[in-house]
């Protein structure tokens, strides 16, 4: 049966399932952003485009809210574990596996659970807060969480294992013949660095900032833990007119335009600098 | 891993200044405090006693109760174990339904090969607050209920992609040629398939599965829109925020990370031990 | 491979912004396009069912009804955390009325805000399925308003409840939203004011403008019930809630936006402003009576409670029977036992919310032996108490309660 149907059938249910599951649910969500209506009297299909347009005025705030957090968060992220991942690949020696391993454990640890964690360590007169209140480099009212700092430190957070796994898995892959040839040639540790594996390691830096950016930019879990008014993610609103408030269609609306505004930084991403696919650093 | 890398354990250290010597192995180390200290709170505050069965910042004094009394909060037992009732059973069906897919796109060409990529990369990209939300809208417009089914579908549907993606990963390193041998002594189709091939990729089977549990126990987003009245650990455990987290979430969560830690460093051991027979037998 | 170089030169910025489609590449698109499309308008005709007839239907005969339920043993009660006595994990009025009765209760508290909670059972009453609880509390408000108006409670058959005929005080039984008494029986009732933390705050408080005090930046919190942050700023403005037109909201709504937009308020609480406020996070506070009256027992007694000058509403849980409920009649017997005055009286020393039933008053002070409690007028309200609290703006149809939420969501969701 090595016929060509082979891998139609091999593939057919769990291309079955997402197409069902995945698929046809988005095209759902289409088709609902269009309705009107409201919970009592249900919704119909009115081809109310204008949901659009006003949705996104109402929650502009919320939208741009999100990406500058996911922005920033995922930039601290890469800045903060480029180095790590670069320093356990070329100087990680033997204990390697070891260096990783410490890295990731934050993975086996719930996502909700680090969250409140920082909720803990962040509170008002915590561990942090109480210290330097009590040196008195803080003033009494001074408080971290309900502010944006809390929710761009809770999604950098999360953000650090996802980031540099790909870059580290990037950087291991990069031959060590090249960089000593660039050695040879006379180039200086830097310029090593710079021209040699920085531009290598690109792919991962890719992978990473996908896999944190898109993450972080839908995220709302930090933001409503940690935040505080004016800190409300384009997520939060999602869910809350979704489940809380029953608006469908606004909530569908929000949710195309969100998945439209991130796949098209990712297709500008990908044109600009012209990488492959993340399959390969999975 | 495919690539032109080094395997890690003979990984020539790069010429290196002084100063990468001593500042970047403090830096990193610096990051890696930072990463494990939330993990170190969690844990620390397991031990903590807690006067009206909340968790408080203030230290309160030493006892080991909590662990006694794990399973006090009904609620709270009961969402454990609809997670993990859902985490064993969706990565079971994610892993049958993602390995032969996985194994068509990593061996043939076939024509709707480019299509089945397409859809498995933007299951991964998507925002998971819109995954949630279509899959919401879905179950809404067909009036189907929300709880464990529902729950369960949704995380089958993202851990698919998940299992194809780490399988296809494992796979497409293999070398097709011992299958051909083991044909050209006349084994047939079936029996060079399984006698050969599946244990070498079994190791990557498993740990697409291990990935798929973890990933559906830790499920907050897409579980909060499809889970109706149903709670899982990460909903009980955000819903209890506002009141107060009785001690028992840290132990879980300390619980559940000793058991990540340990079936981690159990599989690396069975790693070595595998690379060590190999490397023996040859 | 390349170092990273962001080219300017007008090849590149052709190659960037001209689409490189053959023909092949249209048709498919075409095709995926003329799928969805066709998939969007077969689900566009399912369409989304609305609430309205998902109830019982009009002139259904109650009585036969009840007369043909039977006692099944047990009942599935939810209500909301810290709102039943408690001792040491267990509830013993529940282990009373088990012990008189012999039906077992299952106590769940998973109530955090009315709007949360609706939005969870609302499809499950709407699929006609039960939502797995028998008796649910629920203040008044749109929520209820929605149950009652989508016949999605069970009337309750008075002849069951001899207790509350004989022992409801008015509190109880004139009800605004339930004139006649068909679905609630009010469990308890409360004031929505102030609260402050003595050590962080001056002076004997007195007025709802504390909220609105620079002097606290960042410490002050407001609910996110958008009924009880629309009220506070009618009151603040002395306008009357009950009477207050569309033209009041926005004159409150304009307050509490500039409240926010000049950074006082530190968060939009649900039920949680207690443990922020405990926590020292805050220093004043829109709060709800029985819950300071319950943290000053429990080790937080420079937390005080004031109903300000400007006044306070009332506002009133009340236990209803949804519809589908498997256990109706156990339900309705724990109703009953919930009004004889040693339970009330029970419940109510722990609580600390306003009793309905004012024999217990007596029993309080002198069984319970405490006076703190029996004493207090935000326990047992005099009549002239009550007639000086004010009630919430009614919103009864879809449209002004859309204007109301319209006002006020954005403030607490921005």
């Amino acid at each position: 049966m090595k016929s060509r149907i082979a891998p139609y059938l091999q593939s057919a249910p769990a291309m079955l399932w997402l197409g069902l599951f995945f698929i046809v649910p988005l095209l759902a969500i289409v088709s609902i952003s269009l309705m009107t209506g409201n919970s009592i009297e249900g919704y119909t299909l009115t081809w109310n485009f204008s949901v659009f347009p006003d949705s996104l005025d109402q929650y502009s705030a919320q939208l741009g809210r999100s990406f500058v957090y996911g922005g920033i968060s995922t930039l601290l992220a890469l800045i903060a574990m480029y180095p790590v991942a670069y320093w356990i690949a070329f100087h990680g020696g033997r204990r390697k596996s070891l260096f990783l391993f410490l890295l990731l454990l934050p993975f086996l640890v719930s996502f909700i659970i680090r969250i409140l964690t920082w909720q803990f360590i962040l509170s008002d007169d915590g561990i942090v807060l109480g210290t330097l209140k009590d040196i008195g480099i803080l003033g009494q009212n001074a408080h971290i969480l309900s502010t944006p700092t809390a929710v761009i430190t809770g999604l950098t957070y999360d953000a650090l294992p996802w980031m540099a796994l790909p870059i580290y898995v990037a950087l291991e892959k990069i031959d060590r013949d090249l960089v000593e040839a660039a050695g040879d040639l006379y180039a200086s540790g830097y310029q090593q660095f710079r021209r040699v594996i920085l531009p290598l390691s690109a792919p991962g830096i890719y992978a990473g900032i996908l896999l944190v950016g898109i993450s972080n930019i839908g995220d709302y879990l930090s933001a409503q833990i940690l935040g505080g008014p004016s800190t409300t993610m384009i997520g939060n609103i999602i869910q809350t007119q979704y489940v809380q408030n029953g608006d469908y269609p606004v909530a569908s609306a929000l949710s195309l335009m969100l998945m439209l505004a991130l796949l098209l930084c990712v297709f500008v991403y990908a044109r600009v600098f012209g990488t492959r696919t993340i399959q390969e650093y999975a | 891993m495919a690539g032109k890398g080094v395997s890690s354990d003979s990984a020539r250290p790069v010429r290196s200044k002084p100063w990468a010597r001593f500042v970047l192995p403090t830096y990193v180390f610096v990051v890696m405090l930072y990463t494990l200290v939330p993990i170190a709170v969690m844990i620390l505050y397991t031990f903590n006693k807690a006067p009206n069965q909340r968790l408080t910042f203030s230290w309160h004094g030493f006892t080991t109760e909590w662990y006694s009394k794990l399973f006090e909060v009904q609620d709270l037992t009961q969402a454990l174990f609809h997670s993990l009732e859902v985490a064993v059973i969706s990565s079971i069906i994610a892993t049958a339904l993602g390995t032969p897919a996985a194994l068509a796109l990593a061996r043939r060409k076939f024509r709707g090969r480019s299509g089945i990529d397409l859809v498995v990369v933007t299951n991964l990209t998507a925002p998971t607050v819109v995954v949630g939300a279509s899959l919401l809208g879905f179950f809404i417009a067909l009036s189907i209920p929300r709880g464990i089914l529902t729950i369960l579908i949704a995380h089958v549907a993202f851990n698919v992609a998940i299992v194809i993606i780490v399988v296809q990963a494992r796979v497409s390193g293999f070398d097709e040629s011992l299958e051909e041998a083991a044909a050209d002594l006349g084994a047939p189709p079936w029996i060079a398939f399984w006698k050969v091939t599946m244990p070498l990729i079994l190791p990557g089977i498993f740990s697409a599965f291990l990935l798929s549990f973890a990933l559906s126990i830790d499920d907050y987003i897409i579980t909060s829109f499809v889970a109706g009245q149903t709670l899982t650990f990460p909903l009980w455990v955000a819903g209890a925020v506002k009141v107060g987290i009785p001690p028992q979430v840290f132990v879980m969560g300390t619980l559940i990370f000793v058991s990540g830690v340990l079936i981690a460093l159990a599989s690396l051991l069975l790693q070595r031990w595998g690379d060590h027979g190999d490397t023996v037998r040859t | 491979m390349e170092p990273i170089r962001i080219q300017r030169d007008p090849a590149w910025i052709r190659g960037m912004t001209q689409p490189r489609l053959s023909r092949r590449q249209v048709m498919k698109g075409a095709a995926g396009a003329a799928l969805s499309l066709g998939l969007a308008q077969f689900l566009a005709a399912c369409g989304l069912p609305g609430s309205r007839d998902t109830g019982w239907t009009a002139g259904t005969d109650w009585n036969a009804w009840w007369r043909d339920q039977q006692k099944n043993g047990q009942f599935n009660f939810a209500s909301w955390p810290l709102y039943i006595d408690t001792e040491g994990g267990k509830h013993p009025s529940l282990e009373k009325f088990t012990k008189q009765t012999g039906i077992d209760v299952t106590y769940s508290p998973v109530i955090q805000d009315n709007a949360s909670f609706f939005s969870q059972v609302s499809p499950v009453l709407q699929n006609g399925q039960s939502i797995g609880y028998d008796l649910i509390v629920i203040s008044n408000g749109w929520q209820l308003t929605q149950l009652m108006q989508n016949h999605w409670l069970t009337p309750l058959d008075h002849s069951r409840m001899p207790n509350f005929q004989k022992y409801a005080g008015t509190v109880a039984t004139k009800l605004a939203y339930d004139p006649h008494l068909t679905y609630c029986a009010v469990w308890q009732a409360g004031v929505t004011a102030i609260a402050y933390d003595e050590r962080q705050v001056d002076g004997p408080v007195d007025s709802i403008e504390i909220l609105f005090d620079p002097k606290y930046k960042g410490k002050i919190g407001m609910l996110s019930d958008p009924d009880e942050l629309g009220t506070a700023g009618l009151l603040a403005l002395g306008i009357n809630p009950q009477t207050s037109t569309y033209a009041d909201w926005k004159k409150s709504a304009a307050l509490l936006t500039k409240q926010r937009d000049d950074g006082l308020v530190r968060q939009y609480y649900d039920n949680s402003y207690i443990k922020a406020l405990e926590d020292g996070d805050l220093a004043v506070t829109q709060a709800y009576s029985g819950d300071i009256f319950q943290a000053q027992n429990s080790g937080y007694p420079h937390l005080k409670f004031v109903i300000p000058k400007q006044g306070a509403v009332i506002w009133r849980d009340n236990m209803v029977i949804p519809y589908h409920a498997e256990n109706p009649v156990d339900a309705i017997e724990w109703i009953n036992f919930a009004y004889k005055p040693e339970i009330a009286a029970l419940i109510a020393d722990w609580v600390n919310y306003i009793c309905p039933v004012p024999a217990a008053k007596p029993i309080i002070a002198d069984q319970l032996d405490d006076p703190t409690v029996a004493n207090s007028t935000l326990v047992f309200p005099s009549e002239e108490d009550l007639s000086r609290l004010k009630e919430y703006p009614v919103t009864e149809t879809i449209k002004t309660h859309d204007e109301w939420v319209g006002l006020f969501d954005p403030i607490i969701q921005s």
